[in-house]
């Protein structure tokens, strides 16, 4: 498909009839427009399109979508979109889910989707909460994180989106922030264009159990220098004055100041999302502290998918083999015949 | 020399894991079936998969039951057993007629071979009492080897014949002619001739061998059943049931989607369907039970006949799934080969201990279809009539078939699917599309329209929340709620009207009335039938539809004195029968030891109660 035509559809055709129930001022809300405006931009035909979710307040998603839906049970969001996506390889199917729904009872389906490479867009929306129990910890909360299921702080550590996903052998993940809108559907589209399970990591902001989650990394005094928007080719530079970047020291990723110490921007790593080796998206993937949180898409390496595989299969088996039918098949076997 | 002509006879291959004591069971049941005869087979592996050598653990066993008339059972006892070693004479010791012909291996029959079976003198048949059966004592071993010098195989590989050799002595001692043995062994050995060879010769070795030997035992012949026309197949319940599920799409038009995890002893439902992919079958193994019946369901969803298979354990994790498939109205065939449970329980012996679980084992109310498969070629059957009520009704139907099923064998004609009721889906139709809701009913079946993603024009959501019965949106309205889960539970039981009613075997005015469901039937239907044969007032009814029941199971079940409901289990149909049919006196006959009914005991159970 090309996608510099002019779209086909509008982002209101992807939007249903329902009231959204969710809370104002949640991050949701933004995801749901993005999506909207995402799949527009996509040119995905609506009734080819299928929105698939757990469990958890971003999983009544579907509900607000003008394709095909199914809100399903928790966890299970993953193995649903397989079926489904095995079943049925023409269609467009996108799995909306949680922390929770994902990383914890789900995360056996989720690291084994990406394993297969099935060729599903997986929107996970990291409030690091648990916000339709009404505020427990998830597997996403810092360690010490204070909630109602851990009053005296969390003595376990999190699992990171990243890290998990090019674990179990992904090869799409992208991060983005729930409201800046124009990263966000930059983000589902490149997910959308890749071939292969996508993860799109959403920091997702609870206003009601978890407000300013990340605000020690997002806040409009800090953000620049906090974070760093890599994009395909060009060189891993940011900060206010876009004088900071990325190099390698040793085996390690490390921050300099274009400038100083005889650093000049040829000396800033280049990003180079679609390489097969994924050693240095694991790094950025997993950057925090003293380096910047990393947004944009950080792997997008090709290769081939479970359902394109099976296809392939199933017509290498029946080049060989002849019978198409049941009854052509139980007469190639071991018969006799009573006259 | 004289020949006996029973109706019926039992015979039991046995021997050490290795000895190949399967492929000589199903040689000899299928050139039996060719020859003409009904059979019955069941195959008796270790739980172990390669137990010591020699030991009572390693046993592994083929038993066939041949007959001039309708055999629906494997055999309570054994007429003929071939047993390769000491620990294969003492495992089946207590299952032999008293008049049986034993062959052996004397080669095997040594004191180190008696040590490891746990005998203690040189006469095992002595040490076991069996002082009265006949015994071929032949020095199979030392034969083989003497018949395949020239082979050019090696020491091991002669060995390997022996079963050969026994398949051979037990086909003179049956009068059954070897050509087809021939050709079946061509047929598996086409690209090794040394080994066909090898096995050949051998096969006729044991044949002549019989001959010669000029022992004062008598032969065997079972004459050959009028059988319908047609071209035949041997068949095990789990393959059935995999080929009624194809049967199913092919004859709906739908693509075949499985869903499934290994799971002793369903596991070759997932193998055969693996292997389907001529058929277009796609068969995946996922991560986990919980999986396998989600990605059923996402193929459902799809528009896939969708399929989920599994045993008791799995069909526990799978059960929130399976009350999403009844809330989102979504056709799925869950297939649960029952085992010896609870837990772990016994993997490799069959029971029927999870009725409750199939009825109840979910959250809410939650009603589905649950159908059970009687014979290993009825799996075919019920797994066909499974994926039409699932796929024309739109819900889960759970199928219980068992291990005993599942392993269980006989002669199968070919089905031709012409003869087969069309299966036709409620389909949305164009037509419908202005202000169509995913939850608008059949005002008579009460069963939702089915849109399939990819379908312009009826774009909507599903879920497992409550929807209202008017917009189909989400509702907790209280009211709601109570209509829609009396119209779930009513479209389960208008099903009702396409099942067929209950039939009475044997004599409808007696006291008794035997009872009871899936897997159990032939050795119900046997054992009645032999109190039939000698005169006994007795009536027999068997389950294939649990829920809903069939529309006349209250008329009959009152009718009888006595009803006695008879499970391998602690009393489960028995429990919900109570519950469905009042006014019926409903007594049990429960077995729970991990094994089949025995004709026997059976029939020792009815005549006591017609007695009382």
């Amino acid at each position: 498909m090309d996608y510099n035509e002019i779209p086909a559809y509008s982002p209101k055709d992807f939007k249903s009839d329902q009231y959204v129930r969710w809370c104002p001022g949640c991050g949701d809300h933004a995801v749901l427009n993005s999506l909207h405006k995402a799949m527009a931009q996509l040119g995905i035909k609506p009734c080819e399109t299928a929105v698939i979710s757990g469990i958890g307040c971003s999983s009544r998603l579907p509900y607000y979508m003008n394709t095909y839906g199914f809100h399903t049970i928790h966890g299970r969001g993953s193995a649903i979109a397989s079926g489904l996506k095995i079943a049925n390889p023409e269609l467009s199917v996108w799995q909306i889910t949680g922390d929770g729904d994902c990383l914890a009872i789900g995360g056996n389906h989720f690291i084994h989707i990406i394993r297969r490479n099935l060729n599903v867009k997986i929107l996970l929306l990291n409030n690091k909460i648990y916000g339709l129990t009404k505020g427990q910890y998830s597997p996403t909360s810092d360690k010490g994180f204070v909630s109602k299921s851990s009053p005296y702080g969390t003595v376990e550590e999190p699992f990171r989106p990243g890290e998990l996903t090019i674990g179990a052998r992904g090869n799409f993940f992208a991060r983005t922030i729930d409201v800046d809108l124009k990263m966000s559907v930059d983000m589902m589209v490149e997910a959308g264009k890749h071939k292969g399970a996508a993860v799109v990591e959403i920091l997702q902001n609870c206003v009601i159990f978890n407000d300013n989650i990340y605000d020690s990394v997002l806040n409009k005094e800090v953000k620049d220098d906090k974070t760093i928007f890599l994009k395909h080719g060009e060189p891993m530079i940011f900060g206010k004055n876009k004088d900071k970047g990325l190099v390698l020291d040793g085996f390690d990723l490390k921050v300099v100041t274009i400038g100083k110490n005889g650093i000049t921007e040829k000396d800033i790593l280049v990003h180079d999302a679609t390489c097969a080796d994924n050693i240095l998206h694991y790094k950025l993937a997993t950057m925090g502290g003293d380096l910047p949180l990393a947004l944009g898409v950080i792997r997008a390496y090709s290769s081939p998918t479970y359902e394109e595989e099976l296809e392939k299969q199933i017509k290498e088996v029946q080049a060989k083999r002849p019978a198409r039918t049941l009854k052509e098949y139980l007469l190639s076997g071991e018969t006799w015949e009573v006259k | 020399m004289k020949v006996k002509v029973p109706e019926k006879i039992v015979i039991r291959f046995s021997g050490d894991s290795g000895d190949g004591m399967q492929l000589a069971g199903s040689i000899f049941s299928n050139l039996s079936a060719v020859f003409g005869n009904e059979i019955s087979t069941f195959p008796d592996y270790p739980a172990e998969i390669r137990a010591p050598q020699g030991t009572l653990s390693g046993v592994s066993g083929f038993q066939v039951h041949l007959g001039s008339k309708k055999v629906l059972t494997p055999g309570d006892k054994t007429d003929v057993l071939v047993a390769m070693n000491p620990a294969a004479l003492k495992v089946n010791a207590t299952t032999l007629n008293k008049d049986s012909v034993v062959i052996i291996d004397s080669d095997s029959f040594k004191e180190n071979d008696l040590k490891k079976a746990g005998f203690k003198t040189d006469n095992p048949f002595g040490e076991l009492g069996l002082t009265s059966v006949q015994v071929i004592d032949a020095a199979i071993s030392s034969m083989v080897k003497a018949g395949l010098t020239d082979s050019g195989l090696d020491n091991k590989s002669q060995l390997r014949c022996k079963n050969m050799f026994a398949l051979g002595l037990t086909c003179w001692l049956l009068n059954r002619p070897l050509e087809y043995a021939f050709e079946m062994l061509q047929n598996k050995f086409s690209k090794k001739e040394q080994i066909l060879k090898a096995n050949l010769k051998a096969l006729t070795d044991g044949y002549n061998y019989g001959h010669n030997i000029h022992a004062s035992i008598s032969t065997y012949r079972i004459e050959p059943v009028i059988a319908e026309k047609g071209i035949y197949t041997d068949v095990q319940g789990n393959k059935a049931t995999a080929l009624g599920l194809i049967a199913a799409a092919e004859k709906a038009g739908l693509k075949l989607f499985l869903g499934s995890y290994p799971i002793t002893p369903a596991t070759e439902i997932l193998q055969e369907l693996s292997a389907r992919k001529d058929l277009g079958v796609k068969a995946v193994q996922a991560e986990d039970e919980i999986a396998g019946i989600c990605f059923a369901i996402g193929a459902s969803f799809a528009g896939n006949l969708a399929a989920t298979s599994t045993s008791g354990p799995g069909l526990a994790l799978k059960s929130e799934a399976i009350g999403l498939a009844v809330m989102a109205e979504l056709p799925l065939v869950v297939v649960d080969v029952q085992r010896g449970g609870p837990s772990t329980g016994m993997p490799t012996k069959t029971e029927q201990a999870d009725l409750y679980q199939a009825l109840y084992g979910r959250n809410g109310e939650s009603p589905v279809v649950v159908m059970a498969a009687t014979t290993p070629t009825d799996c075919f059957e019920s797994a066909f009539t499974a994926s039409k009520i699932a796929l024309e009704h739109l819900t889960p139907v759970i199928l219980l078939t068992d291990g005993f099923l599942a392993n269980g064998s006989s002669a199968w004609k070919i089905p031709d699917l012409e003869n087969y009721p069309e299966i036709r889906p409620p389909y949305v139709t164009p037509e419908m599309k202005e202000g169509w809701k995913p939850y608008f009913r059949n005002a008579e079946t009460l069963t939702r329209y089915w849109a399939i993603p990819g379908m312009p024009d009826f774009m909507h959501r599903i879920g497992g929340l409550e929807k209202d019965y008017q917009t189909s949106a989400i509702s907790t309205d209280p009211l709601n709620h109570r209509k829609m889960v009396e119209i779930r539970q009513s479209k389960i039981d208008k099903i009702a009207d396409e099942i067929p009613d209950l039939e009475i075997y044997g004599d409808e005015s007696s006291d008794l009335l035997v009872v009871g469901w899936g897997g159990t039937y032939g050795h119900l239907y046997s054992a009645v039938e032999q109190l039939l044969s000698e005169g006994k007032k007795v009536a027999f009814t068997h389950f294939k539809y649990i829920n809903p029941l069939p529309k006349n199971t209250s008329d009959i079940l009152p009718k009888f004195k006595k009803v006695v409901v008879c499970e391998l289990n602690n009393g489960q149909l028995a429990g919900y029968l109570r519950g469905k049919v009042p006014g019926a006196n409903i007594l049990q006959y429960n077995k729970i030891q991990g094994q089949p009914f025995t004709v026997n005991e059976l029939t020792d159970c009815f005549t006591h109660l017609m007695e009382e």
